[in-house]
């Protein structure tokens, strides 16, 4: 067959490409056949039910649906002759019987009355038929079936896009209907609320609550989300100089999906809470006076102050300290979720203004021991392949990671692989929603990564399962992993994972004899004090069996925030210049001193829990965070929050009065995500581009202003008048993004890095032939078998993990802002496997006290068959009842990440006296 | 390095406050007892996903209906989605979801066939009068075409049929059913009896090469043998269009005639199962198929206790080379007679009709090539093969060639399964087979075709029926189901009745059929008919839908409107 056929569409002779559909050719001509179910975009494959798209095919007895027909060699197809223009008409006839008043309907300029006005088409001459009610049970989205036709295209965003599978078509004939689930109400359903369905309805049958009764847009802005590190290209839909919701768009990364947070969770920058003006702490208030503070209204606790005399002071408090003790007296921590501008300025600002290299952000609790273990062993910190890679795979892995939580956009771009054939191996101590798709779920016992791991690396050596080429000629050390993997048979570590020696063996034959295996970890590989060691497992296993560098391969740790990658690229962090460059190595530093034109202190700097303990022994005294909040996200967070209460001088540059900020001395009022202009680098190493959609609420200011006018008072000469020339000064010391420029990026919107010139397209995949090692070659370093720090006692025998929902970033200061997000998930809840909700005589929804060696809360109970018996799971974004007051604070000793995914608890029923009866 | 007794809290938490979280995961959970039920129904049968639909019916077979709890823990065992199972269980008829779990139905259900032989036989009064006799302790509702329209007027309960039913036979069965007796069996000849008198001869020659599959494939196209499903596709050239791809293939038996007035295969696999089976096998044998699925409708029980018994003999006696012959249930959906959608249906979803091209034969069952058959088609390859093509031929008439089998139903004396010769008309079938006009009746009518086959008027009775003799009135002869009308009937009931059917039986996948039907008879329940706009939108359904159905739908309505313009009017 050639790939190409030539055929007659309306008297002229046209080609189509294989897999061209007669309905794709006739576009291509200038021809728009009408279209209802068949959406033209990518994900979702043409139907052809609704029979709007007809055309004549000369000598077939009936017409043909365009959208899902391929032209043939020497096919005559007749678009506008009127057989077909007649069948096309009553299908719209037919339709619109059954819709509501176009006066009254949801959305007027819809696509189906577009198709309407298309063919001349105003109203019907028949009776419509009996209609459904409004489903209004969701928070985001309303459901209004009576204006249905039917086109599945819900379902197949549900399900071949998303897939979610909520969505489906229900009943038979006249009777089918869009159902979620067993036709439950869409608010009671499994919905995830990712919105996929919406953005497909051609008739606002589902549609946004935002713009149920008022359709009007006053303009879209192109933009990237500023939630996890999957980086979806959107457009956000402003009305009022409000964001009522935003639509995917084709960005490389997402390919036009979103997830909840997305696409409705942007009304947290419009929360009346958000801060209008800087605000200094009143005379006298103790730092410890924080529980009768409402962040809505601050100023029981602080005054407000002008933007001059708030500088003024946040800057001479830190300057004093300096003078008094030096730099390496005060800290900063600043924000993966501002823009790569503003983390580069930030740093530069720690460094060069206060004089230190104690700079760190939230990648210490993320994946600094990830990225400590790749820098080792494959000298660079980045992931090797964007996770789209999934799609060219055999067997995706991913391991402690719940991405259908944390990365959504990503999940479903590997739920699509394994619906096409690819076998995906979950390990994880906790099931989860992906499991359901999983070929392998191995349900390990919590932090048991390193032994799960070792034995099946021993089994790929012991069947002579390894890619000897690739060790002999891209790595080093095999030998010594080789010795030391012989005590790591899967019937020995069974006793340490849980996992069945068959299990093992099985997973390890399937990912090192796949033609393509790709490793997706997170937060549950990293937040260990043996996470550096888990990481290094990871590698050994791609690089014995040759598993990198090509498609399909690699290995990827899925960040967690918008902006983590970034932030840590460009030096948000204390051990290394911009590019993982080491301060303590002279060279290095001396060419950033003369491209900075100040000193740089030779020691490395101390990380976030470092800094912690710092404060606790009076070395650190003033500290600056920007848009981090160490008082809900650190490990042990009473001592945090009572090193906060310690420091003689806190600025804290937020959107709210946090946690964090309640300790402040001088709280400045920053700008959210949607307000401002700047690049960000996603998971997969896509700078791309943020653009500002709303104006800033009050006398709120840029962060980049902000950080400047502290530069200035801090002594720096530091003139930036717009986020450009900041990214200029990056591309001119950043080898890995030396071919970007901001005008490329403002023209396409993302450019993945390596980038090493302006014609560079980019580098997805990385080690393609060797590593950015002194040698080229990629090292195994063996890991032995740590215990977790804290092992479950009679005293506490429960462990105890946690991690995010799906709705509430991080620490909740945005998403709980968010009118939907929050309605969604409002509470504190502890999941529960059923067992032990029996155990405790408790019922799902009862209070419970978890107690840990470090602090206690009460906590309502959900149940969640996933979690396995002996272990719960606590969500750390509920400021009142915090998980991180459980958590425990030892350290990984390479990656300096805090042990949160594992300690002991006790776990018993609140006993609360019976409420009277409420009248 | 934790911190001494002191505790700092934190300020007001953000987040509206005073609302209660989810105490369960997102949407529905399995409950412990569904799930211990579930697993021990299910036992150590597969979990794979083509066998929803019998575990569905293995639910319902022991719990009498679908509860939300069974349907969750079935879709936890089966590692499917919950809009998954719900969509395919809510597609079939016979299948009985019970979201509710206050809301049990009733013991028993009566269904009472409302198709055009039960309903010119009565049974919508039968209907109302089972319903004001049982109607406080059973369900009485209606059912579609069951298969015995000999009998018609038809009512079922679970099981158990009553033919020619009255208010006093339908008493007796509800009896036996609430008491559960066993079906009464239906006795055939043992695979023994069938072999020594020739049974199997012509599939074992195959079988020892003496035959081989271009000999026979030649011998049926020399015959003229044809597809007897409805479409009347040489079966020569079916087994060669599935032979041009390369395999592993399938092969699919339609045993699910639904369409109403059609009950001969069910008379050939009641019969002489055997001799269709051996069919089966040359067929499956010629175009080298992996396996062979039998797809029988679920309104046949006995016939399913028959062919379990036959298939388990035949296996034990090698005959089916190895074979896995797999019979799968039905759920009462008249659009999985269309061959795409049967498909579908085996890989245990819902019934809708695939877009052609791809044709099954080249991409069908799981994506392979597959040779799909109706009963009687495979019937007839050993008497081809045994007797030779100058038996078969001659046994046409009036042009014709070969036999045809017609299921005779309506208002003539002897109703019945009758193998006539292949172009006989109307008239000579109900004078020489079906035993003339019942008394008081005055032939006006007859459908050539079941419902889909269009309506021509007893003027019209001389025309041989045949593949391709009546095309050219708007009419096909279809599965062969004769269903003859007499001055009796009301031609707009008739009309209304079969527009009823497709509304009720379509699909609901596209949008000519779905909503064309379901307005085609808002404008048929008028007193007067808009010929216009009824022909207008026939014109559309015709070019438009996406299968058979959807195009054939109308055919009953433009044959009133051409034939019997004054009774619409």
């Amino acid at each position: 067959m050639s790939d190409v056929v030539t055929f007659t569409l309306d008297g002229k002779t046209v080609t189509a490409k294989t897999g061209q559909s007669i309905w794709d050719v006739a576009k291509h001509e200038g021809t728009k056949i009408p279209h209802l179910c068949h959406a033209d975009r990518a994900g979702f494959e043409a139907d052809g039910n609704c029979r709007a798209c007809m055309v004549e095919i000369e000598g077939e007895r009936v017409l043909a649906a365009s959208c899902i027909r391929n032209p043939s060699d020497g096919m005559v197809v007749n678009t506008a002759s009127e057989r077909p223009t007649k069948a096309r008409k009553m299908v719209m006839e037919l339709l619109i019987a059954d819709q509501p008043e176009r006066a009254t309907t949801y959305d007027a300029g819809n696509h189906f009355w577009q198709m309407a006005d298309q063919q001349d088409i105003a109203d019907s001459r028949f009776g419509a038929r009996e209609m459904p009610g409004d489903d209004l049970s969701h928070p985001a989205m309303a459901v209004n079936l009576d204006a249905c036709i039917n086109c599945n295209l819900c379902v197949r965003a549900c399900r071949d896009v998303q897939v979610n599978d909520v969505i489906g078509m229900a009943g038979r004939g006249v009777n089918s209907k869009i159902v979620f689930d067993f036709d439950d109400p869409m608010g009671d359903s499994s919905c995830v609320g990712c919105g996929e369905c919406v953005q497909a309805c051609p008739t606002g049958a589902l549609l946004e609550k935002s713009v149920l009764g008022d359709q009007r847009i006053d303009r879209e802005v192109n933009s990237v989300c500023p939630f996890c590190g999957v980086g979806c290209q959107l457009t956000f839909k402003v009305r009022d100089d409000k964001i009522l919701y935003a639509d995917g768009r084709d960005g490389p990364a997402n390919e036009e999906r979103l997830c909840i947070k997305g696409r409705f969770g942007f009304d947290y920058i419009h929360n009346p809470e958000r801060l209008t003006k800087p605000l200094i702490r009143k005379e006298g208030v103790a730092k410890s006076d924080v529980a009768t503070l409402d962040p809505a209204n601050p100023l029981t606790h602080f005054r407000e102050a002008s933007w001059e005399e708030a500088l003024e002071l946040a800057a001479s408090g830190l300057k004093n300290i300096r003078e008094a003790k030096g730099g390496n007296a005060l800290a900063g921590f600043g924000s993966a979720k501002g823009s790569n501008e503003e983390a580069y300025l930030f740093q530069k600002l720690v460094r060069t203004g206060f004089g230190t290299n104690n700079v760190d952000h939230c990648t210490r609790l993320c994946h600094a021991s990830s990225v400590a273990a790749l820098l080792e062993t494959v000298g660079s910190g980045a992931v090797s392949a964007p996770f789209n890679e999934a799609e060219n795979a055999e067997v995706i892995m991913v391991i402690g990671s719940n991405p259908t939580v944390n990365h959504p956009v990503a999940a479903t771009f590997f739920k699509n692989a394994v619906k096409d054939g690819a076998k995906l191996i979950i390990i994880d101590p906790r099931g989860q929603a992906l499991s359901r798709h999983a070929t392998y779920m191995l349900q390990e016992k919590p932090g048991t990564d390193v032994a799960l791991l070792n034995s099946m690396m021993h089994v790929i050596v012991e069947e002579g399962l390894t890619n000897a080429d690739y060790i002999k000629n891209h790595t080093e050390n095999f030998e010594e992993l080789k010795t030391h993997l012989e005590g790591f048979s899967p019937e020995v570590m069974e006793k340490v994972t849980g996992i069945a020696p068959d299990m093992i063996r099985a997973v390890a034959r399937e990912f090192a004899t796949a033609k393509a295996s790709i490793i997706f970890w997170g937060m549950g590989i990293s937040q260990h004090i043996h996470g550096t060691d888990n990481s290094r497992c990871l590698i050994s296993l791609s690089l014995m069996t040759g598993q990198v560098g090509r498609p399909g391969t690699g290995l990827h740790p899925l960040r967690g925030q918008n902006n983590v990658q970034g932030a840590s690229d460009v030096a948000l962090i204390p051990m290394f210049l911009p590019d993982y460059q080491s301060v303590e190595d002279p060279v290095i530093r001396t060419k950033f001193e003369k491209f900075w034109n100040a000193d740089i202190d030779p020691n490395k700097g101390l990380t976030v829990v470092e800094i912690t303990e710092a404060v606790h022994r009076g070395d650190i005294n003033g500290m600056y965070i920007m848009g981090e909040n160490p008082a809900m996200s650190d490990p042990n967070v009473n001592h945090a929050r009572e090193a906060l209460s310690m420091l003689d001088h806190l600025v804290v540059q937020d959107l709210f009065l946090t946690e964090t900020a309640a300790y402040a001395d001088v709280v400045l009022p920053a700008s959210a995500w949607p307000e401002k202009d700047g690049t960000v680098t996603n998971t997969n190493r896509q700078v791309q581009m943020g653009r500002a959609a709303v104006p800033m609420p009050g006398d709120a200011r840029q962060d980049l202003w902000i950080i400047q006018e502290m530069a200035t008072r801090l002594g720096l000469d530091w003139n930036y008048s717009h986020p450009r020339e900041v990214f200029t000064e990056m591309t001119q010391i950043m080898g890995s993004i030396k071919g970007m420029s901001w005008e490329r990026l403002e023209a396409n919107d993302a450019v993945i890095y390596p980038c090493e010139s302006p014609d560079d397209p980019g580098q997805p995949l990385i080690f393609t032939d060797d590593f950015p090692t002194a040698n080229g070659l990629g090292k195994f370093v063996p890991a032995s078998l740590i215990s977790p720090d804290e092992i479950p006692d009679k005293e506490f025998p429960i462990v105890l993990t946690t991690g995010r929902l799906l709705e509430h970033w991080h620490t909740g200061s945005m998403t709980r802002r968010s009118a939907v997000l929050d309605a969604m998930e409002p509470e504190p809840i502890v999941h529960m496997p059923p067992a032990m909700i029996d155990a405790l005589q408790a019922k799902p929804g009862d209070l419970v006290t978890v107690k840990s060696r470090r602090g206690e809360i009460d906590i309502r109970v959900r149940a969640d068959g996933g979690v396995q018996n002996g272990m719960i799971f606590i969500p750390f974004c509920y400021a009142e009842a915090a998980a991180n007051l459980l958590t425990n604070d030892a350290l990984d000793p390479f990656g300096k990440i805090a042990e949160v995914k594992f300690c002991a608890v006790h776990v018993e029923k609140k006993r609360v006296p019976e409420m009277a009866v409420e009248s | 390095m934790t911190v001494g007794n002191k505790t700092f809290s934190v300020p007001k938490a953000p987040g509206r406050g005073g609302r209660k979280a989810r105490y369960q995961k997102k949407g529905r959970q399995v409950e412990p007892f569904a799930a211990r039920e579930i697993a021990a129904l299910l036992g150590d049968r597969s979990r794979q996903k083509d066998l929803l639909i019998e575990h569905l019916h293995l639910i319902q077979d022991t719990y009498g209906f679908l509860s939300a709890a069974h349907l969750t823990a079935l879709a936890e065992e089966m590692r499917l989605a919950l809009a998954e199972v719900y969509e395919v269980a809510t597609f079939y008829h016979n299948f009985e979801v019970v979201r509710d779990e206050d809301a049990a139905p009733a013991a028993l259900t009566v269904k009472v066939c409302d198709s055009l032989s039960c309903e010119m036989a009565g049974s919508a009064k039968l209907k109302q009068e089972l319903a004001a006799k049982y109607g406080a302790t059973l369900r009485v509702t209606h059912g579609a075409c069951m298969g015995r329209c000999e009998s018609a007027p038809v009512i079922r309960l679970k099981d158990r049929y009553v033919g020619c039913a009255t208010l006093e036979n339908v008493e007796t069965v509800i009896k036996a059913a609430k008491v559960n007796d066993p079906l009464p069996r239906v006795e055939v000849p043992s695979l023994q009896a069938h072999e020594k008198n020739g049974g199997f001869a012509a599939l074992k020659r195959l079988q020892g090469g003496e035959l081989t599959p271009a000999t026979i494939i030649e011998t049926l196209s020399d015959a003229g043998h044809r597809g007897l499903g409805g479409a009347g596709f040489p079966h020569a050239l079916k087994l060669n269009s599935v032979l041009s791809v390369p395999g592993p293939r399938y092969m699919a038996v339609n045993a699910d005639e639904s369409e109403p007035g059609t009950f001969k295969d069910r008379h050939f696999m009641n019969s002489n199962p055997l001799q269709f089976l051996e069919g089966m096998l040359i067929a499956a044998e010629i175009v080298e198929a992996d396996a062979i699925y039998i797809f029988l409708r679920d309104e046949y029980p006995e016939t399913a206790q028959l062919l379990t018994a036959c298939i388990k003999d035949i296996e034990k006696a090698g005959l089916n080379n190895g074979r896995p012959i797999h019979l799968r249930r039905g759920a009462g959906a008249y659009i999985c007679g269309e061959e795409s959608a049967m498909l579908e249906s085996i890989e245990g979803k819902r019934g809708l009709p695939r877009h052609k091209p791809p044709f099954p034969a080249h991409v069908g069952l799981f994506g392979r090539p597959t040779l799909i058959n109706n009963v009687e088609t495979l019937y007839w390859l050993p008497d081809i093969i045994n007797k030779g093509t100058e038996w078969f031929k001659l046994g046409g008439r009036n042009g014709g060639t070969g036999f045809r089998t017609f299921s005779v139903s309506g208002h003539v004396n002897k109703p019945g399964v009758y193998i006539t010769p292949a172009g006989i008309t109307a008239q000579e079938l109900i004078d020489e087979f079906g035993g003339g006009m019942k008394a008081g009746h005055r032939f006006r009518a007859y459908l050539p075709g079941g419902a889909s086959g269009g309506i021509l008027p007893a003027s019209m009775a001389d025309i041989p029926l045949d593949f391709g003799t009546l095309e050219k009135y708007g009419c096909f002869i279809g599965s062969a189901a004769v269903i003859v009308l007499s001055d009796q009937d009301d031609m707009k009931r008739v009309g209304r009745n079969l527009m009823r059917f497709f509304e009720d039986e379509n699909c609901g996948q596209c949008t000519p059929c779905r909503a064309g039907t379901e307005k085609a008879l808002k404008l048929m329940e008028r007193d007067k008919w808009d010929a216009e706009l009824l022909t207008e939108l026939s014109d559309c359904m015709r070019d438009a839908s996406i299968c058979g159905l959807g195009q054939a739908a109308p055919n009953g309505l433009l044959s009133i409107l051409k034939h019997f313009a004054e009774d619409v009017q």
